[in-house]
């Protein structure tokens, strides 16, 4: 590896002041600190020490935990695929398909939103953070399959810059980056990510039958007596809306989002490294969960008779859960406040889905919404402590 | 003896190279050295000597025309050599050529039963003018204390919970009687009352436990339970108006020896400690110290760095640099200077690290392994990102990112309302440690305090 190492430092001094490419330092520092952690010591005073964690590991975690999420859904791109033309196929041609489907989503994603990193640190002349190491991986894994890839980069580039770049760079944004990128198409480009776009035909003859509806939007069409859970077994494809295939995530819908199974397995490798807050998480299913109880109390639609379980692994609700709520720089930043975030967005999201037959998925605008408030609830809950300090005085 | 006080939040960092419990003796070094610098809330030193001149142990090197009762002394006899200014004449160091034996500056001298009849201006003037007053230290701020204050309490822990840290309990066997005297003329200066806090995990300690006319405490838990920070908010926490003292136990000592033998005998045992020294233990020196013979022979290899200190608030010093003040431990570490091939990714065992992410895998080890840790910082400097690692490490109610957030922006209400008063930079070491996002922080809190103090 020395080899690498002296090609580095050949190199490096055209990128220094007064080098040939000074403009281009903090990519070349991106990419060399990429390669090396740097040789960096600690000052004289303070620390003389350092914990072996940094950003780069911490957001590596969140995109290591996001692989069986995006792997099944690259699967299942494949198999819904070959089940809405109506043929037999293996499961590595269903992964090719998916693959064939997803990569150019994902390179498109990381391409323009990396570039836009690049550029604007070099402009601000400040090193390149590693949030959108995430931020890149999670775009994908919330479109269509069948999503234009030039929304993909018009989505990621709005979402950079207005989301994130605008409010100060990574850690600074108030909005998470991924959902304004989805929000972003919502409501620009209605007819890509609404409606039949969650099969990826790819030209194919469609079966007799056949019919792209998500479970959400079924169960927000049911009227009259029809129970949901009736209207989801009468799915054009076997017992493809079931409970168990619903959250092993057999069922058309957004690339990675479809598998609460998968979610699950990431949540599970977040709480135990500690890098996803497991007091989001929990909260989000427990509001959820409540929210679809307390509707089934009320019960004046089918939609609000649902058990509540199934709301658990209708839609992109534990993607958003896991992924999503938990990031923390759009979170409540307070312990405290975590729990109540949490459980906000877990009630806003059936709230939302129950009510707003136009845009049956909740999640997104509940997180968004939840975003812009999580300062709030910090706010209280600081002010709390302030109020202990200050009575203390008074004592 | 009251409750136990139990933290939970903390982190002990236990690094290779703890110092056997055996005194050495060396050969005295030649040159000694007062550092202005180790003395916070200095603003405008005054030196009283020049170079040639001979001071003795005891004598007056300089003062603060701030506060110019308090003198800060010379630790040996011998002769000034130097005047160390540094940038915009900043007084940097005064280094003095010792004698072969040290003379002392000779002090009125009070036996046990007469330190009772002490008044406090009478041990305040002993204290100022012998070069001892500055082991008093006033919270908030960290800074030398006003003798013409009058603290709510004063507040004493007796034990460090730093990594590699000496055994107070050993660097203080059989001085028991000064520090007594310590206690009583300490309780002079206040109304309230005189607190020492002992470690409630360690054996039985016999130094302190037996100390009389003090309100005795017991924490237990990881450090930081061993910061005086901490364990003033669990007793009786600093309240917007309040003002207290604290000092450590060496500090206690010094105050009990300088009036039961009238000399200012700057002695002290240390500790030499860290993965880098052959041989760690004790040896007994005196304050002011040069690190050269001390160290001479007894590192492992040239890439080090030598810490007057502990590693989580100590000083960088250079070979031929001299013991601060207010430390009773040198700790020597290998130097990080290294790149790391994917340093970032890689899967260690040998990294300590308060975090479980992608790879860390120090939390598998036993509590018993004993890490060997460079200065490296393992990453870059970043935003704020991650939350909730702070308060893990911070056993008080205080919410640490906020307060950060707040001095950066030069907030002073705010500063004030999240508690700055109560921390000085010891206090969020550890948070400075498990940064994710590697900010000096210890820097920020002493430039909040800093800002707040001179506003």
């Amino acid at each position: 590896m020395k080899f690498l190492e002296d090609l580095v430092n050949k190199v490096k001094p055209q990128f220094e002041k007064g080098g040939k490419y000074e403009k281009f330092y903090y990519v070349f520092e991106g990419f060399e600190t990429f390669l090396f952690q740097g040789g960096n010591t600690t000052n004289g005073k303070g620390v003389h020490i350092r914990d072996a964690i940094d950003l780069k590991r911490l957001m590596m975690t969140v995109v290591v935990s996001m692989v069986p999420a995006l792997l099944f859904g690259m699967w299942n791109v494949g198999h819904q695929h070959y089940l809405a033309i109506g043929e037999e196929a293996g499961i590595w041609l269903k992964f090719l398909v998916g693959l064939k489907v997803t990569l150019p989503i994902i390179i498109v994603s990381y391409v323009v939103g990396l570039g836009i990193e690049f550029f604007i640190a070099s402009i601000k002349k400040h090193p390149i953070n590693e949030g959108f190491l995430v931020s890149g991986m999670l775009i994908p894994l919330v479109m269509p399959p069948t999503i234009p890839l030039w929304q993909v980069a018009l989505a990621t580039a709005f979402a950079v810059i207005i989301a994130k770049e605008v409010f100060g760079g990574t850690g600074m944004n108030i909005l998470n980056v991924a959902l304004t990128a989805r929000a972003f198409l919502y409501f620009a480009y209605p007819m890509q990510i609404s409606g039949e776009v969650w099969t990826y035909l790819g030209g194919g003859a469609i079966v007799d039958g056949y019919s792209g509806a998500t479970p959400l939007a079924i169960a927000a069409a049911s009227e009259g007596s029809t129970q949901v859970i009736t209207a989801l077994s009468e799915s054009w494809y076997g017992d493809m809306y079931g409970f168990s295939s619903m959250f092993f995530g057999f069922m058309p819908g957004s690339i990675g989002e479809t598998s609460t199974l998968m979610a699950l397995i990431g949540a599970v490798l977040l709480i135990l490294t500690g890098v996803g807050s497991w007091k989001i998480i929990v909260s989000v299913f427990a509001g959820a969960y409540a929210m679809g109880w307390i509707f089934n109390l009320w019960g004046a639609t089918p939609f609000m008779e649902l058990p509540p379980h199934y709301h658990l692994v209708m839609g992109g609700l534990a993607f958003g859960a896991v992924f999503m709520a938990t990031d923390p720089v759009t979170a409540t930043q307070t312990e405290k406040g975590k729990w109540i975030y949490g459980i906000l967005i877990g009630m806003l999201t059936i709230l939302i889905r129950v009510f707003n037959p136009a845009y049956p998925e909740g999640i997104m605008l509940a997180i968004l919404l939840m975003n812009v408030f999580a300062p709030l609830i910090d706010f209280y809950i600081v002010k709390a402590n302030k109020k202990r300090r200050l009575q203390r005085a008074t004592v | 003896m009251t409750e136990t006080i139990k933290i939970k939040r903390g982190f002990n960092i236990n690094l290779a190279g703890k110092a056997e419990k055996q005194i050495s003796e060396i050969n005295p070094s030649e040159t000694y050295a007062i550092k202005p610098t180790d003395f916070l809330g200095i603003k405008r030193p005054k030196v009283l000597v020049q170079e040639g001149e001979n001071v003795k142990a005891g004598s007056p090197l300089f003062y603060c025309k701030m506060m110019d009762k308090v003198k800060y002394t010379s630790p040996v006899s011998g002769e000034v050599v130097g005047i160390v200014r540094g940038e915009k004449r900043k007084l940097l160091e005064i280094r003095i050529l010792a004698d072969k034996t040290i003379g002392f500056e000779s002090f009125k001298k009070y036996s046990v039963s007469e330190i009772n009849n002490i008044s406090k201006k009478q041990a305040a003037d002993l204290l100022c003018q012998s070069g001892v007053w500055p082991h008093i230290i006033q919270r908030p701020y960290g800074i030398v204390a006003n003798p013409d204050e009058d603290p709510r309490d004063i507040f004493i822990s007796a034990f460090d919970s730093n990594p590699l840290a000496p055994d107070y309990d050993f660097i203080l066997q059989n001085q028991e009687p000064y520090l007594q005297a310590g206690i009583d003329i300490l309780k002079k200066f206040t109304s309230g009352d005189v607190h020492i806090t002992l470690n409630a995990d360690s054996e039985f300690s016999k130094i302190f436990s037996h100390l009389k006319d003090v309100k005795l405490h017991k924490i237990s838990g990881p450090h930081p339970s061993g910061n005086v920070g901490v364990q003033i908010h669990h007793i009786n926490p600093i309240r917007k108006t309040d003002l207290v003292w604290t000092t450590t136990p060496y500090g206690m000592m010094q105050i009990g020896k300088l009036f039961l033998e009238g000399k200012y005998d700057a002695s002290k045992i240390i500790a030499l400690a860290g993965s880098e020294v052959k041989e760690p233990r004790y040896y007994k020196v005196i304050s002011g110290v040069q690190v050269k013979k001390l160290l001479q022979n007894k590192i492992k290899s040239d890439n080090h760095r030598i810490i007057s200190g502990n590693v989580l608030t100590g000083e960088k010093i250079k070979m031929d640099g001299y013991l601060g003040f207010y430390d009773h431990l040198l700790t020597v570490i290998p130097e990080g200077n290294q790149n790391e091939l994917f340093g970032w990714f890689k899967p260690t065992f040998e990294w300590l690290s308060f975090h479980k992410a992608l790879g860390l895998f120090s939390f598998l080890n036993s509590g018993k392994k004993e890490y060997t840790l460079t200065t490296n910082t393992r990453g870059d400097k970043r935003a704020f990102v991650q939350t909730g690692v702070f308060e893990q490490v911070m056993p008080m109610d205080i919410y640490p990112t906020y307060l950060f957030k707040s001095i950066m922006a030069e907030d002073y209400d705010e500063m004030e309302a999240l508690g700055i008063y109560e921390v000085i930079e010891e206090d969020v070491a550890l948070c400075e440690f498990v940064d994710v996002s590697k900010h000096n922080l210890q820097q920020l809190v002493r430039k909040g305090l800093d800002l707040l103090q001179s506003s």
